[in-house]
């Protein structure tokens, strides 16, 4: 836990589980199980107490008092967790008033996104009904963005949802922050290098700096002293980075500052997968990226098969119109385009889970776990499935949201009002 | 069918000299100067030779009847001879397994910006908006259209055989559409569909009010007033030409292209193809078709067309709608997965449209998204039904459903062969014919088309 302190919020949010979490305990029975960490299970059960999963497997008894539900037919896996959202921080796109994602500036080390969640938005039940039940919410623009954080999708207060706060540090290497390097990748490079260095320097000489007996750093001392944790490894670097030679720079400075990292985008880590899997970076890819931009000339649909294939941890996410709730349907493109199924699963709940250092309480169906599961229909990846039961920290959710609330209005004309 | 009669009246034009190899302008001094019946930009589309071709053994849907199980289908000479389950191949056909697989007619997709926003997505590419004025009627997609744009390859490979490029939608009035074959070329006009009506790109909302606030319009009244103004004009403008057509006497009217496109709109020549996303704005536009006597073909987007199903279906004007995008703006933030499925048990006409360089790539799945969000609501819809939000209907929006959007005899070889069931996300197009041309064969790699951007640039290109 130790590498968990410097994330102030954690610790306290950890605690908040087992208090908010529903007392109930929950037998689902009969189900497909996939745990993800261990093979299928045929008519396994899977029984929840306290917001925990506290048993998994195929002759598993069933607590007295236990509420029953059959999943016989249905297939049972992980809630999925969505390594690169707004999620909580955005209602509508384009109305500055709901968007909470950014703050002024291009070197942001201390804006942590936490403060701006709203539990309220309307998108949050749409994307929990197709059964992401966990996001990364994080910041976006300049080229530090600022502290990502992990979230339930449950909860009435923003500090009801939010799980590990920071998770991520978020910088950006494509070609978007090409200005805050004066207009040049080298230029980006070397101001963060110089950056990571004041942030250190100041860090051993914090007493001197307060007396002003050192010359201007990089940044502010609040921005420095928020990018240690990052220096430390403890906080990773999700590095949005396309380009081969952009992820090659992103290795880079992780073996000069031991940071750890973690690449999100990387439209071109194909060709540098042997590189990535032996420095164990992870990769976030949207697996409908085959378009060629100058950002990454080399795109193509097996992105994320060629990584998985190399021995990658492989996240799948998606930036899709449709919103976060297609983040199966990425998961599915995936299949389609070469990835195992397997990995597929693995690539939205464990993978995220550990390249996060989430995956003691997050990924996949094993007790002591956080109670994320899901029943669907059939295979989650396909169209014409349908999650029955979304279960976050244990609590059944509702599967409502202010879109089914239109249909039902709508689904016979006239309405009536 | 007022399509058909559409088709016959635009045969007598420009758009349809091009396929015959005919040129109408060997003798200049006899060209009628006449708004629509002067070559212009004449299409030069011919048909690609390939050899007669048997798929055998699949599951059809034909866009036109019922699925059809262990059926086959005969192509020849860039036409469908014969689709069901008892047809034998010809002698001289090539014979295409299709067991295990699904035969679909070619995908159409009546919103793109291929071509006018290609990639690799500069400004240098940014062809889309002709933004310097509300309305400009004057200008048209295929002035802006890239053959070469990366993307297109892409689109053929997920099984587009024909396409509408549009202007985008930060005008009133965007400018004329391209109805275009999705095949490698090196001309826009080796594209151009023979024998389709042009579209008008008109636009409601929030983007031209928001493009313009500054000079006008700001508020979607000043939208309405926007396109009043210009059809008011149209109609003297119509009134002048037509009167001089039919005596050609005298000096004609000077000319003007912004509303030579408008006239041909008041005419029935040109289809309106409305970017508009409220329902109470796409009543307010059906108001507006009212008042000039032109009909609406099709709203697109049409993100809150459920709330009216019943409204279009009476008033016969088609709604092209994403599978589920929604929540980036005000005028998109009451969307529901359903809305395909509610117009179409409300008897009204879809279309499942893209929009989007990734989304052409695979609208076969954004209609099966679309199609399951209905069935899981309790609403019935079919794979017969589904299948034509994507082929049957987007081939009535543009005005060529005559020609091709099902798989019946006369009709064109633009057919599509699945890996497996089309609405499944694991299914991708294996092989895509154009008129016959076996145009992409995801088995072939000299069936792989790539554009001159793909050349020598280390990008992967297609069937990767």
């Amino acid at each position: 836990m130790n590498r968990h302190i410097l994330a102030a919020t954690a610790a306290f949010a950890v605690s908040m589980v087992s208090a908010r979490a529903n007392a109930q305990t929950i037998a689902i029975t009969g189900g497909t199980v996939y745990p993800v960490s261990g093979p299928r299970i045929e008519h396994g059960t899977v029984i929840i107490q306290n917001g925990r999963i506290t048993a998994v497997g195929r002759d598993v008894g069933i607590p007295a008092g236990a509420t029953r539900i059959d999943a016989t037919g249905r297939w049972v896996t992980p809630g999925f967790i969505h390594a690169s959202t707004t999620l909580g921080l955005s209602e509508v796109g384009s109305i500055d008033g709901t968007n909470e994602s950014s703050r002024e500036g291009v070197i942001n080390p201390s804006f942590n996104v936490a403060d701006g969640i709203n539990p309220a938005v309307v998108n949050i039940a749409v994307a929990r009904m197709e059964g992401v039940t966990s996001t990364i919410a994080r910041p976006g623009g300049g080229l530090i963005a600022g502290q990502a954080i992990f979230i339930d999708l449950a909860g009435d207060q923003a500090r009801d949802m939010i799980v590990k706060s920071p998770v991520a540090m978020v910088i950006d290497l494509s070609e978007n922050s090409k200005s805050a390097g004066g207009g040049s990748r080298a230029g980006v490079i070397q101001r963060l290098r110089t950056l990571f260095r004041d942030a250190l320097e100041y860090e051993r000489r914090k007493a001197e700096y307060q007396k002003r007996e050192v010359q201007d750093l990089a940044a502010p001392a609040a921005e420095l002293e928020a990018l240690l944790p990052v220096l430390h490894g403890v906080v990773p670097v999700y590095a949005i980075a396309n380009r081969k030679s952009d992820i090659e720079n992103a290795l880079s400075l992780m073996t000069e500052f031991t940071l750890k990292l973690v690449i999100l985008g990387g439209t071109e880590a194909w060709k540098a997968a042997p590189a990535l899997a032996q420095a164990k970076v992870s990769v976030a890819v949207f697996p409908l990226t085959n378009i060629p931009t100058f950002d990454g000339t080399g795109a193509r649909s097996d992105n994320a098969t060629i990584l998985s294939d190399a021995g990658v941890n492989v996240i799948v996410v998606e930036g899709e119109s449709g919103g976060p709730r297609n983040l199966r349907f990425a998961a599915g493109h995936s299949v389609r385009n070469g990835m195992k199924w397997d990995s597929a699963l693995r690539a939205i709940t464990l993978a995220p889970a550990s390249a996060f250092g989430m995956s003691d309480r997050y990924g996949s169906l094993e007790p002591g776990k956080v109670a994320n599961v899901v029943i669907w229909t059939g295979d989650p990846f396909e169209y014409s499935s349908k999650a029955e039961h979304v279960f976050i920290e244990g609590r059944d959710i509702p599967l409502t949201s202010r879109m089914t609330e239109l249909f039902n209005r709508y689904r016979t004309l006239p309405p009536s009002y | 069918m007022p399509s058909r009669l559409s088709i016959l009246a635009l045969c007598l034009t420009a758009a349809c000299a091009g396929r015959s190899g005919v040129n109408t302008s060997a003798n200049p001094g006899a060209i009628d100067t006449t708004s629509a019946d002067r070559p212009q930009y004449a299409s030069t589309y011919h048909r690609h030779e390939n050899p007669p071709v048997f798929i055998r053994n699949a599951t059809i849907l034909t866009a036109a009847g019922p699925e059809m199980a262990r059926a086959s289908i005969s192509l020849r000479d860039g036409r469908i001879v014969a689709v069901g389950p008892d047809i034998a191949p010809p002698a001289d056909a090539v014979i295409v397994d299709g067991t295990g697989k699904f035969v679909t007619p070619g995908i159409i997709d009546v919103h793109s910006h291929l071509g006018v926003y290609s990639a690799p997505g500069t400004f240098a590419e940014s062809d889309g908006n002709e933004a310097t004025d509300p309305v400009t009627a004057d200008v048209w997609a295929e002035h802006s259209f890239w053959p070469q744009d990366p993307q297109i390859p892409l689109a053929i490979a997920g099984g587009i055989t024909v396409m509408q490029a549009l202007p985008g939608s930060a005008n009133l009035i965007g400018g004329r559409s391209a109805v275009l074959r999705v095949i490698p070329a090196r001309t826009v006009q080796e594209m151009k569909f023979p024998g389709a009506p042009y579209g008008l790109k008109m636009a409601c909302g929030e983007n031209p009010k928001r493009v313009y606030q500054n000079r006008g319009p700001s508020t979607r009244m000043g939208n309405m007033a926007g396109y009043r103004e210009a059809f008011i004009r149209a109609e003297q403008y119509r009134r002048q030409w037509d009167k001089w057509n039919a005596k050609h006497e005298g000096e004609p009217p000077e000319r003007d292209l912004e509303l030579e496109t408008l006239a041909d709109v008041l005419r029935g020549r040109i289809l309106v193809q409305n970017h508009c996303y409220r329902a109470d704005e796409m009543a307010q536009m059906m108001d507006l078709g009212r008042e000039f006597g032109f009909k609406i073909r099709s709203f697109h987007h049409a993100v809150e067309a459920y709330k009216i199903a019943d409204i279009l279906a009476r008033e016969g004007v088609a709604s092209s709608v994403w599978a589920d995008w929604w929540g980036f703006k005000m005028e998109a933030f009451d969307g529901i997965p359903q809305n395909a499925a509610l117009l179409q048990q409300a008897g009204a006409r879809v279309a499942i449209h893209s929009d989007d360089a990734d989304g052409i790539q695979r609208l076969n799945q954004e209609a099966a998204k679309a199609l399951y969000a209905g069935i899981q609501a309790g609403i019935p819809i079919t794979r017969e039904q589904a299948v034509r939000w994507i082929t049957a209907n987007p081939a009535w929006i543009l005005g060529i459903d005559s020609l091709t959007g099902t798989l019946e005899p006369g009709k064109s070889a633009d057919v599509v062969v699945w890996s497996g069931d089309p609405f499944s996300i694991y299914t991708r197009a294996l092989m895509v014919y154009n008129e016959g041309w076996l145009v992409y064969d995801r088995n072939d790699p000299k069936r792989h088309p790539e554009t001159d951007f793909n050349i020598g640039i280390d990008n992967p290109g297609v069937g990767r």
